[in-house]
């Protein structure tokens, strides 16, 4: 799939992230299609987080040019870093909710701050979206009292009651066993389709995100070295995307190894 | 050594210039700040309803020491009739405002640090800013107002109550007529002493407050330690600064309006 200039929603030129000496990312260039589901895979330590956190303006890259529908976001244009933050949400790998707050509160926090809103008008939208990810029935909770999978479903509620176009989220499935990740999955792809928001998905779950995904990229150390579909991504024969891909049978082959006595860990672990 | 001292040095300046900017963001917020009425009456609630009891204890307690202390002392010069207004000008001017900022840096601001300071951790903070909602005007700028508002309404109920157990101390106990007690506290208490007491309550308020917050929401700053360490460490530096600058604060202000 190749995309015209106006079909972009977020396109990442050339940037740029260090903590000290230590270089996360090393130039980073990404186009990221309107309406798509858009995955960034990488091993752990790749810079992905860090790559997440300067797309949505949490970390202030070192350099680097980002693009939002068209319009750079310069470091000193405050008017257009808010217009960029009001129209993208973000779903923390941690899920980042108040846990003060009951999931409804939870869910209205960012109409009430950020909308001119009635409290009715913000009752409904907030009623609304916790009823399409079937959590209605515990709005009055607080986040401790949801499982984990209803506290995953209760950020995304939060992150698309704002009616984002863009949604980032940071490794959704971290932690999580296969039947929850493919589940997550298939919610981040079914409500991407029903909301029509443009998700920009970072993961190491290299199976769930080819299979939810239109575009993927390969992020590795602080660069990216192959962009494109999943169709591609599996039949590319690079060796990172190779060694990234195939890992599981890398590692039956090293447990083969290590049972029969002939290798140790592996280097990289 | 001198390297040492200059490093220590900028790194003071260069955090006081930081706390300097935090509170006026803080303040500044107010202006772009939605629903802030809602934030500030939960926040009187932390900071008056939650802590009265303790207010009220530590008021009654100071009154009936300085009442025992201030009759035996006013006893060796027959003067025991001036009771009330040692009594009332130690609690106005002094103990009442200070007393009560530590108390409340004790339970308001301890736990306002340790909150922020959870809450930064588990990235609450940065996903307020994710949403586009300003995290200072959002979690600081109503405990801020708030101090403004509680710190003088504590402040005055400590000296109510002090007033109140001296002359449980004096009348009930060590034989001072009521009436004696309580004309000589309406003589000895002008306006200008209720000024300074005001004046000092809501300066203290502002300062420790808003140094709570600083620390709490910095806890990932936190040099000697991360995770809960972080925010124990910055909890703890949180109440330590905060009393130590009530104190200096108090001098200050004294020293101006004496």
């Amino acid at each position: 799939m190749t995309a015209g200039a106006s079909d972009l929603l977020l396109q990442v030129d050339d940037l740029h992230k260090c903590f000290g000496d230590q270089v996360v990312l090393a130039g980073v260039s990404l186009a990221v299609p309107r309406g798509s589901v858009f995955t960034v895979l990488g091993p752990s330590g790749a810079g992905k987080s860090v790559f997440l956190k300067c797309l949505a303006d949490v970390e202030r890259p070192d350099s680097g040019r980002i693009h939002f529908d068209g319009r750079p976001l310069e470091p000193d244009d405050a008017a257009a870093r808010t217009d960029f933050r009001r129209r993208c949400s973000f779903l923390f790998q941690s899920n980042a909710l108040f846990d003060s707050l009951t999931a409804l509160e939870n869910v209205a926090l960012p109409l009430e701050q950020t909308t001119g809103l009635s409290d009715r008008e913000i009752r409904d939208r907030c009623h609304e979206a916790l009823r399409q990810l079937d959590i209605e029935n515990f709005a009055d909770r607080h986040p401790s009292q949801l499982s984990g999978g209803m506290q995953k479903r209760l950020a995304l509620a939060r992150a698309i009651v704002t009616r984002p176009e863009l949604v980032f989220f940071d490794e959704p499935t971290a932690g999580l066993d296969p039947l929850r990740r493919n589940a997550v999955f298939a919610m981040i792809a079914h409500y991407q389709r029903q909301f029509g928001f443009t998700a920009l998905v970072v993961t190491h779950d290299v199976a769930e995100g080819l299979i939810a995904s239109d575009r993927v990229a390969l992020l590795e150390r602080g660069r990216i070295c192959f962009e494109g579909t999943p169709a591609e991504f599996s039949a590319s024969d690079h060796s990172v995307v190779c060694g990234f891909r195939d890992s599981t049978a890398a590692l039956g082959s090293s447990l083969g190894a290590i049972r029969r006595g002939e290798s140790h860990l592996p280097d990289d672990i | 050594m001198v390297s040492w001292l200059g490093r220590e040095t900028l790194r003071m300046v260069s955090g006081l210039g930081d706390y300097a900017l935090f509170t006026g963001t803080a303040f500044r917020s107010v202006a772009h700040s939605r629903r802030l009425g809602r934030r500030v009456i939960r926040a009187i609630h932390e900071q008056g309803t939650l802590c009265l009891p303790v207010i009220l204890i530590v008021g009654v307690f100071t009154g009936l020491v300085l009442g025992l202390q201030g009759y035996y002392v006013l006893n060796r010069f027959g003067s025991e009739g001036l009771l009330g207004a040692l009594v009332s000008l130690s609690l106005v001017r002094e103990m009442a405002p200070v007393l009560a900022a530590l108390m409340l840096v004790g339970q308001a601001g301890s736990a306002l640090a340790a909150e922020l300071g959870i809450q930064r951790n588990s990235e609450q903070i940065v996903a307020l800013e994710t949403m586009g909602v300003s995290s200072h005007g959002y979690l600081v700028t109503p405990r801020l107002i708030a101090a403004l508002i509680v710190f003088p309404i504590q402040t005055a109920l400590f000296v109510a109550v002090g007033l109140w157990g001296g002359s449980l101390s004096g009348s009930l106990l060590l034989g001072v007529e009521p009436g004696v007690y309580w004309s000589s506290v309406e003589r000895a208490v002008q306006a200008p002493d209720v000024r300074e007491c005001f004046i000092k309550a809501a300066t203290f308020g502002l300062l420790t407050i808003s140094i709570c917050a600083y620390h709490g929401f910095n806890a990932h700053r936190c040099r000697s330690a991360t995770g809960a360490r972080a925010v124990s460490a910055s909890t703890t530096s949180a109440v330590v600064f905060s009393s130590i600058i009530v104190l200096a604060a108090d001098y200050v202000i004294t020293s101006f309006l004496v």
